[in-house]
């Protein structure tokens, strides 16, 4: 039925099994729509957010996704601009990766700024002392990057190719797309770390606060700094997945052995200044605001904060996958790569928790007990709705744009059985397929 | 916000924000404006024709 739009020389499953797997999906998104209305329609009170936790799933939500997308702008930073051409065969999907992430970062922002209708005033009445509004700035524009470099590859559908100004502009934006991927770099560059900095500059919660140069505190570098280190982690671990859900290999090797080589050795030199950052934090700065390091991870009942999260953090989800990924014979086997990718991935997301949830849950006046919180149902249903929107996304992309340059080569098909399915459309009961003409009917 | 707003401020804080905005907002916009353009007159060329 949609034989037409499917990229030539590829193998797509039936229609039927398509709708059922998008239909799948499209039921966890309904109920994150439903979710949504409620939020939109009743107000704030459908979440668990309190005067404690003023962020809360959703902001958590929000800098995951933000730093696992990352791997767009720094796959995008290593192609264009440091000229990494291997990675021409990835960019795509990365660029998809984030689009998706910072689209759902958006939307999610969208949720919990309670008066969405009033989101256009951080731009309009900017308070330029905070760091929000500069992340604001730049997660907006940052998304109008994502759209340009989104733009080419949904004009290279085999239909819109047709189209000769569709054909001229995706080719004039891919002919310009270094200038787009240099501002984009610009961009991430500070609102990852301006995400970053909004825990470290409040010295009113220690467990967050950091000394740093000038205006920036170390964790302005240091979640910039994971965010291009672990973002392309997560656009493996897609990679990879799409791979075994499609049953096909969609990328080389080489290519995966080179992203995943300059992710470990970013993590491994991320994770050394993590673990600086945090003994002198432990040594040096909390106890400069009267507070000793095990008062963060002790004396908490009805909290799960540990020392576990600590090691869990820097040890199993920061040295491992690095040493895991800067070494040629362990990286080079699938299980360790899979390993190594999964615990990247888990590793940001839970740095971005101690640095969102776990800051507020920790006491900072002597007669204040440790703040629970768990989300609510709502918050629930919100947070998967990206998950769900994120996996039709892909789906629909991989479905009908060429997003993978290299899957016709690495999964070649009866080309005279291919070439008579192009003419011989699949019978259907409504008739010629609406859209094609009817000579190509 | 702009220089002609009644908030507006002359300030390193507004010259530095607002400043990276609009430099972003406006290598977006050229960058857009000239590929669409291009690909105007490219297909009034002809260009990309091949592909019918």
């Amino acid at each position: 039925m949609d034989t037409a739009l499917i990229p030539k020389g590829v193998k797509r499953c039936p229609i039927w099994q398509f709708a059922l797997w998008i239909s799948a999906n499209g039921a966890v998104l309904a109920w994150g729509v439903f979710a949504m209305l409620l939020v939109y329609i009743k107000g704030l009170n459908q979440t668990n957010m309190n005067n404690a936790y003023g962020f809360a799933l959703w902001i958590w939500a929000d800098l995951a996704v933000i730093a696992l997308g990352g791997g767009a702008f720094f796959t995008g930073f290593l192609r264009y601009l440091v000229g990494k051409e291997e990675l021409k065969y990835i960019i795509n999907y990365a660029v998809l990766i984030g689009f998706i992430c910072y689209s759902s970062a958006l939307m999610i922002l969208g949720f919990d700024i309670g008066q969405p209708l009033r989101g256009w005033f951080i731009f309009w009445h900017a308070n330029v002392h905070s760091m929000l509004t500069e992340v604001a700035f730049c997660l907006t524009c940052y998304f109008g990057v994502l759209t340009i470099e989104y733009i080419p590859m949904v004009l290279e559908n085999r239909k819109l190719d047709k189209v000769p100004f569709f054909h001229n502009l995706g080719h004039n934006m891919h002919e310009i797309m270094a200038v787009f991927a240099a501002t984009g770099a610009f961009l991430s560059f500070f609102h990852q770390g301006s995400l970053g900095g909004v825990p470290g500059v409040m010295f009113g919660r220690p467990f967050g606060f950091r000394e740093g140069v000038l205006i920036w505190p170390w964790t302005f570098f240091l979640f910039t700094w994971s965010a291009a280190a672990f973002g392309p982690c997560f656009t493996i671990f897609i990679t990879k997945i799409t791979e075994t859900l499609t049953r096909k290999k969609l990328v080389k090797d080489n290519v995966i052995d080179l992203l995943a080589k300059i992710s470990g050795w970013m993590i491994f030199f991320y994770i050394i200044a993590k673990i600086i950052d945090t003994i002198y934090w432990a040594t040096v700065t909390a106890p400069s605001k009267g507070f000793t390091f095990l008062e963060f991870y002790t004396n908490n009942p009805g909290s799960a904060y540990g020392l576990w999260i600590l090691i869990a953090e820097i040890g199993v989800c920061g040295v491992l996958p690095a040493l895991i990924l800067i070494t040629p014979k362990l990286r080079r086997i699938q299980g360790f790569l899979w390993l190594a990718v999964f615990l990247g991935v888990i590793g940001v997301c839970l740095n971005r928790w101690v640095m969102v949830l776990q800051v507020l849950a920790v006491p900072v006046l002597t007669f204040e007990d440790w703040f629970t919180y768990l989300p609510s149902w709502q918050e629930v249903a919100t947070t998967l709705l990206p998950v769900a929107y994120g996996v039709i996304m892909i789906s629909v992309s991989y479905r009908y744009l060429p997003i993978f340059p290299q899957e016709r080569e690495l999964n070649p098909i009866d080309e005279p059985a291919a070439a008579a399915r192009e003419v011989i459309p699949e019978p259907s009961a409504a008739g010629p397929e609406p859209e094609l003409s009817p000579a190509e009917s | 916000m702009f220089p002609f707003s009644f908030e507006w401020i002359w300030d390193a804080g507004h010259l530095v924000f607002h400043g990276g905005l609009w430099y972003a907002l406006t290598v977006l916009g050229l960058g857009m404006t000239y590929c669409i353009i291009k690909a105007v007159l490219d297909a009034g060329k002809g260009k990309g024709d091949h592909h019918h």
